[in-house]
């Protein structure tokens, strides 16, 4: 579902390579990637996410080789079978929270079928927050904004999910409720938590540790 | 759920309402102003053609020759004098001319000119009777669809004539007119004015049992209309040792839109200027929109949306501010029309109220929405070049 493999990148024609490890995660599996900071995390999490392109090596995600597929392929692709969850929650503020949540099928689809609906609204309210639907994205506190966010990775169900940096402003009581809501959601799906966190460490079976990525 | 791209750019524009309605506040003025302009030009124009008409010259006193056609043909002046009848007569026999229709006026009722004239009058602007018949006897009037609309007068009414064209003071309570016809709009000055014969006005100020001797008898002008082209070079000289003029209309006119249209370029350029203000607030707030919303269209791309959806979003926010801002000004300058025809309805009794679009107004709020169209896809292309990693690692 997730392979790296010899994936080398660098920013611009002037910047250093970086190198990252190879690994794999199957269908359903949890991983962890983990690194301090400059270990090349955002990067990483962008090459996965197709958002930046590798220059050599094998980068398959969700059944697409990423080096292959056109940048048209790739956006529609992101919307489809990636769900991700940032490090700070980021909505379009115009919007309220149902319909940012809805906006992945938007983009994708075109439309917002009636039963992702259905889903959207059991989904909030076992996040807690289906009283804030219909709230603006900056009337909510900051749980409730990651809450949404991972909503909203999540209600496309979509084969992979990133989570970057999910604990990291959180205490000790709410990384584990929050990453317990992830596992919960995301149970059908492919789940790579990127984070420096240590307490995560010894969270899942499968953890990839990133050293310093510049060769 | 409703949440399509016209959807989100609504709601896009409506969460700035301050940089919105600037925005709005600019095109709407400009293309209003530019609008309201073109409406009075072509209403004020098509008055002027209407009343023109086949009138090569106007005989009356000496003046100024503009005002002798303002008086005379459009009835927005006061007059510049009477002449003799018998010498307008003489002219009026010259082999140059072919016709000519007396006029003569001095009184009024309730603002609306008396005039004095002939059945020929209402033939040449192609007048029909809506009820009632013509003019015969003195002090009978036949009175214009405005007139009678607005005065709320019927046949068989009677009325007494004030002197002066405005003035109610000085009434002439022993002189009473009766209606007995009721023209069809025309659209022409008729609509606007008291017609009766020329004995009424000249009856209405002689005394009791006094007899007029026709050879003092005064008119205040005669419309002309010539046989021979040469009539218009002829005829002045033939009048240049008496108290009389002639004016063409067509010329005065055209010195009078010359004037005007200094004026009216002026203003138009001014307009050009608020327009052109208009399309740079969009240009900045489209801009604004991409470097403040630059984490949105980032996160817009992770969730499936491309280059070109967010240039197209971007592009219908522009859109729905000029077609929005386009569309309240075409409605402003109708309001503006409606307060402006009050006011040449209460001053010179015309209708300027037609609020139908005209054609340049289309081509004016194509090219209005087309520019400002224009002015959201320069900024708006900075979206198709945004960089998703960087812009995502700066949140």
């Amino acid at each position: 579902m997730v392979e790296v493999q010899g994936i080398r990148f660098r920013y611009g024609s002037e910047g250093p390579n970086m190198d990252f490890p190879d690994f794999a995660c199957e269908m359903g599996e949890r991983m962890l990637l983990l690194g301090n900071s400059g270990t090349g995390k955002t990067t990483l999490l962008h090459l996965l996410c197709g958002i930046l392109r590798p220059e050599a090596g094998t980068l398959r995600v969700a059944g697409r080789d990423l080096r292959a597929a056109s940048d048209r392929e790739l956006d529609v692709w992101r919307g489809s079978e990636l769900g991700i969850v940032f490090q700070q929650a980021h909505f379009v503020q115009s919007l309220t929270v149902a319909e940012n949540l809805a906006l992945p099928h938007q983009l994708t689809q075109g439309t917002v079928p009636a039963e992702v609906l259905d889903r959207m609204n059991a989904m909030l309210d076992r996040l807690g927050i289906a009283h804030r639907a219909n709230a603006r994205p900056h009337e909510l506190s900051v749980g409730e904004q990651q809450r949404a966010s991972i909503a909203r990775a999540l209600l496309h169900q979509p084969s992979v999910v990133f989570a970057d940096e999910p604990t990291s402003a959180l205490d000790d009581h709410n990384a584990e409720a929050v990453m317990d809501i992830l596992d919960r959601e995301a149970a059908d799906a492919t789940l790579v938590v990127v984070t420096h966190d240590q307490r995560l460490k010894d969270r899942y079976a499968k953890c990839v540790t990133l050293k310093h990525a510049h060769a | 759920m409703k949440l399509g791209l016209f959807y989100q750019a609504a709601r896009n524009v409506r969460s700035k309402p301050l940089q919105t309605a600037l925005s709005l506040a600019l095109l709407a003025f400009g293309v209003g102003m530019v609008s309201l302009m073109l409406l009075t030009e072509k209403q004020v124009n098509d008055a002027f053609e209407r009343n023109i008409k086949d009138i090569d010259l106007v005989l009356g006193a000496k003046g100024s020759p503009l005002q002798l056609i303002l008086a005379n043909v459009y009835h927005i002046d006061a007059p510049t004098g009477n002449i003799l009848q018998a010498e307008a007569e003489k002219v009026l026999k010259h082999p140059y001319i072919a016709s000519g229709i007396p006029l003569a006026y001095g009184d009024n009722h309730e603002g609306y000119r008396i005039v004095g004239t002939e059945h020929a009058y209402v033939a040449h602007y192609d007048g029909s009777l809506a009820e009632g018949r013509l003019w015969d006897a003195p002090f009978e009037v036949t009175l214009g669809a405005r007139v009678a609309d607005n005065l709320g007068m019927g046949l068989g009414d009677t009325f007494y004539s004030a002197h002066g064209l405005t003035d109610q003071t000085d009434v002439h309570t022993d002189k009473t007119f009766t209606v007995v016809g009721i023209l069809e709009p025309s659209g022409s000055v008729m609509d606007q004015l008291i017609l009766t014969p020329m004995e009424s006005i000249w009856n209405v100020h002689a005394h009791e049992g006094e007899v007029i001797d026709p050879a003092t008898r005064e008119i205040t002008a005669m419309l002309l209309k010539k046989r021979n082209p040469l009539a218009v070079l002829t005829i002045p000289n033939v009048l240049r040792e008496t108290n009389m003029q002639v004016a063409l209309p067509a010329i005065e006119v055209n010195r009078m839109t010359q004037q005007f249209g200094l004026g009216t370029s002026a203003l138009r350029a001014i307009a050009m200027l608020i327009m052109a203000l208009s399309f740079a607030s969009i240009f900045i707030s489209v801009l604004d929109n991409l470097r403040a919303r630059r984490h949105e269209l980032a996160l817009m791309r992770t969730l499936g949306g491309t280059p070109s959806t967010l240039y197209r979003l971007l592009l219908l926010e522009g859109g729905l501010l000029s077609v929005a801002g386009t569309l309240l000004g075409l409605g402003l300058s109708r309001a503006g029309l409606v307060v402006l025809g009050k006011v040449v309805e209460s001053e010179f009794h015309y209708d300027l109220a037609t609020l139908a679009l005209l054609p340049s107004e289309g081509v004016l709020a194509g090219a209005a929405v087309a520019v400002g169209l224009l002015a959201a896809a320069v900024p708006a292309a900075g979206s198709l070049r945004l960089d998703i990693s960087k812009t995502l690692r700066e949140a």
